[in-house]
């Protein structure tokens, strides 16, 4: 399957290893991606690496992936400058379904990088506000610095249109949020656990303590979802590395019900 | 107006608590308000007493020099701040400061101290709450320790 | 199953070695790429060929955990072979193609047409190789995002079955429900019928210039239709209906190879056996021999992991993309950045195993196994996933570390 062609508009250093890239279609385009797909990105005659989709402007069909450079690929794509081309196939994986939670209460527990693929959730939100209850997003992060999307988050806080706090691992002077793990800020809140639909994406440890701290709460396992990551090479259950027991992560997920993934995750090296 | 039992009984910290037990802490309590950038404790200085915050936040910090106050966790309403009264020799370890303005309960240490003595299921129960928080801020350091944002090298 | 012996639906006739080189010609000559069994380099493995001569004549094969071998056979036949080393795979899903390349520049990625891929008559196919060519078809075409290159190649491609006559000590085809005899999938199914000393009764059948094969008086074929690309194939050709003789003598070959197959393995069960086992102890024994040489999934005639690999080269608008097989064995299968999901042997065995028997069946509807034995043969250390599989049953729910036996 090869990609389609789109071009950089836009180049946002988010940390010293991340970068938002905004793309548009050349010509052909992908269908709108919904909140937690993710696009394989190619970076021309370098190689593919799936991306979650950060922000959709469904209007210009302009999509936004929020990269780290960790391998060849991800880091050709980070020196990406505008009026690049970039390859782009997608969308795919399942969404967060932020309609389900409408008429409740969203909680998004976000640790890292893994902020990346709920900030769709969050625009959603914010655009039909009223929609929800109670909304609560929690940021954590290794330290400020490599905290990111830090001036939107400041946005949010600044519109009180939603509850955000951020908490780092490692504090600098200037830093003026919390000191701690994000979990930590889970057994603050007041969680109304009827009602309450929890969105968490991070590293695996962390969403098991988050999982842990939401559960705690007395929200069902079934009503948080986590966003996984596995390899994938493909994206469409054929290259047969993103496997988790009989899940193809790829395709069944990224997102996933916290009842299905935690028996898969507590087996080590499945 | 809330008395100190009532307003104490509405915390997480002393979730569970049965009436005597709480009006026999709340005995020892009073209401505390701190300022932005004000001091609540300080390192070396006597123990003399816990916060219970009911809003507010504060931050953990130890002073290191060339480095300033380190921030090492910040708590926040429901946060219980301070277990160096329950030991030897009663000082403080770290320092604490109002980021926000906190509202909070301050309850003596000797009161309480002698109250678990002369009550030792008082004591009991308290030594547990403060096991429970232990716990949890050891486990969160422990989390912090794991480093699970730190920078992997991928293959792609 | 309905009893195909009985099955008048499926048009059967004879044809005699001269047939099967007619039929090889006349497949050439439509433009097929005839591919069919062959002895190299002391192993029966799958090549172009042209000539029935080119066949295994007299070979069979002595397979068994971690052994192969090739032995003679004195009855002449064609096909006396077991499932060959290599698999059709390579022809249907080769080791690597090119699954896009393209021009980019800056004003695009210009994907070019792909070329159309070879148009293969496999020749010599087993009832298991059938089977897994159907897993194969769920995999990578009956899918959301089917694979292109596999679908066309599947398309063009002619499937000549020759029933298994010679079943080795490695196959389980019986406990898979797979064969030995060939019942679908095939566009043509043929019984290798060795001269018994009946003549050259047929000879009037032959047609002239055939004779140069010198196949010898009786050896002939029960072919059997399975579709209409099949009957086109064969339309051509001189044959003869089967007398009674010819189908009892067929019926023979089919019993018997179903009655040597010996090994097997019981499936009862076993997706939920094996994945209520994932901490039994016999995975940590397994991982003491197995070598993560990945020779098993290189065999296995359904594994379909790849790798997707940048192959552009020197010209700097040049991109393509190829598709590479991949294994669980490695290590980097499963490399996050930070490492891997599966870095013990134990976990990647564990996957292989688990994902052939168990959570194909989830992902796919049917098991990812089909008993052609090829991962017992070729494993370097003779492990045995039949032998696995009853062990961990053996001792369902066992845990703890493993025990050995001394001595």
């Amino acid at each position: 399957m090869a990609p389609v062609a789109y071009r950089v508009t836009s180049r946002t250093r988010e940390t010293e290893d991340t970068v938002t890239i905004g793309i548009v279609p050349v010509t052909e385009s992908i269908p709108t991606p919904a909140a937690g797909q993710f696009c394989m990105l190619y970076a021309p005659r370098v190689g593919e690496v799936p991306i979650s989709v950060s922000g959709v402007e469904a209007s210009q069909s302009r999509l936004l992936h929020t990269i780290r450079a960790v391998g060849a690929v991800t880091k050709a794509l980070c020196a990406l400058d505008v009026g690049d081309v970039v390859g782009v196939r997608g969308p795919y994986g399942t969404a967060w379904g932020v309609e389900a939670a409408a008429g409740g209460d969203l909680l998004l527990v976000a640790g890292g990088i893994g902020l990346a693929p709920l900030r769709p959730v969050v625009h959603e939100v914010l655009r039909r506000r009223r929609r929800f209850r109670r909304v609560t997003l929690l940021v954590g992060a290794r330290s400020p610095d490599e905290m990111v999307f830090r001036g939107e988050i400041a946005s949010w806080q600044a519109s009180a249109r939603m509850e955000v706090r951020t908490t780092v691992d490692y504090a600098t002077a200037a830093w003026k949020g919390d000191v701690g793990v994000v979990t930590t800020l889970i057994e603050r809140l007041t969680i109304d656990p009827e009602v309450t639909v929890a969105m968490v994406c991070g590293p695996e440890v962390m969403m098991r303590f988050a999982a842990a701290g939401v559960m705690a709460q007395g929200v069902a396992p079934q009503r948080v979802l986590a966003s996984l990551e596995r390899t994938m090479q493909c994206g469409i259950r054929r290259c047969g590395h993103c496997q988790l027991g009989g899940l193809f992560i790829c395709s069944e997920g990224p997102v996933l019900p916290w009842s299905r993934v935690a028996p898969l995750l507590a087996r080590r090296e499945l | 107006m809330k008395t100190i039992a009532e307003l104490i009984a509405e915390q997480r910290f002393f979730r569970g608590l049965d009436r005597d037990s709480l009006d026999l802490i709340a005995g020892c309590g009073r209401n505390v308000h701190f300022a932005v950038g004000q001091r609540i404790l300080t390192a070396g200085e006597p123990a003399d007493a816990f916060y219970l915050l009911r809003s507010g936040r504060a931050a953990l910090g130890f002073y290191v020099p060339e480095r300033g106050t380190v921030v090492v966790d910040t708590l926040g309403g429901g946060d219980v701040l301070g277990w160096s009264w329950l030991f030897e020799p009663y000082r403080w370890q770290f320092d604490a400061d109002a980021l926000e303005p906190v509202s909070g309960v301050a309850f003596d240490a000797r009161c309480l101290r002698d109250k678990c003595e002369a009550d030792p299921r008082l004591g009991y129960l308290l030594t547990q709450g403060f096991a429970r928080v232990m716990l949890g801020r050891l486990q969160s350091v422990r989390l912090r320790l794991l480093d699970v944002y730190g920078t992997g090298s991928g293959t792609r | 199953m309905p009893s195909r012996e009985s099955d008048i639906a499926t048009p059967r006739l004879v044809i005699d070695v001269a047939g099967l080189q007619s039929l090889i010609d006349s497949l050439r000559g439509d433009g097929y790429r005839v591919v069919g069994p062959t002895v190299r380099d002391g192993a029966i493995v799958l090549a172009e060929m042209s000539d029935v001569a080119e066949l295994p004549r007299g070979w069979a094969d002595d397979q068994r955990p971690g052994g192969y071998r090739l032995t003679r056979r004195e009855d002449g036949a064609f096909f006396g072979h077991s499932v060959s080393a290599a698999t059709w795979k390579h022809h249907l899903f080769p080791p690597e193609v090119v699954s896009w390349q393209a021009r980019v520049d800056t004003e695009g990625i210009h994907v070019e047409a792909p070329a159309a891929p070879a148009r293969y008559a496999l020749l010599g196919l087993r009832a298991c190789d059938l089977a897994a060519i159907a897993v194969q078809d769920r995999v990578l075409m009956q899918t959301a995002h089917p694979d292109r290159d596999y679908a066309a190649r599947r398309e063009r491609a002619l499937l000549i079955a020759v029933n298994c006559a010679a079943p080795s000590g490695s196959c389980f085809c019986t406990s898979m429900g797979t064969g030995p005899r060939a019942t679908a999938g095939h566009d043509l199914a043929l019984t290798e019928l060795v001269g018994d000393g009946e003549g050259p009764a047929r000879s009037a059948q032959v047609p002239a210039g055939a004779e140069r094969n010198d196949a010898g008086a009786g050896h002939r074929f029960l072919v059997e239709v399975g579709s209409e690309r099949g009957a086109a194939a064969i339309s051509a050709l001189r044959a003869s209906p089967p007398s009674a003789s010819d189908l009892d003598a067929a019926a023979a070959v089919w019993s018997s190879a179903a009655a040597r197959v010996d090994r097997s393995l019981d499936t009862a069960g076993l997706p939920g056996l094996l994945m209520r086992n994932l901490e039994h102890p016999r995975w940590d024994l397994v991982a003491e021999r197995c070598l993560s040489c990945a020779n098993c999934t290189l065999v296995c005639p359904t594994c379909f992991c790849v790798d997707l690999r940048e192959a552009g080269g020197l010209d700097p608008r040049h991109a393509e993309q190829h598709r590479v097989w991949a294994s669980c064995f490695s290590v980097d299968h499963s490399q996050l950045h930070g490492g891997s999901m599966r870095w013990s042997a134990r976990a990647r065995y564990r996957q292989w195993m688990t994902h052939k028997l168990a959570t194909w069946h989830e992902q796919f509807g049917t098991s990812g196994c089909v008993g052609c034995g090829r991962c017992i043969t070729w494993c370097p250390a003779g492990i045995d996933i039949t032998e696995e599989a009853a062990a961990i049953r053996a001792t369902d729910g066992l845990t703890g570390p493993p025990t050995r036996a001394r001595g």
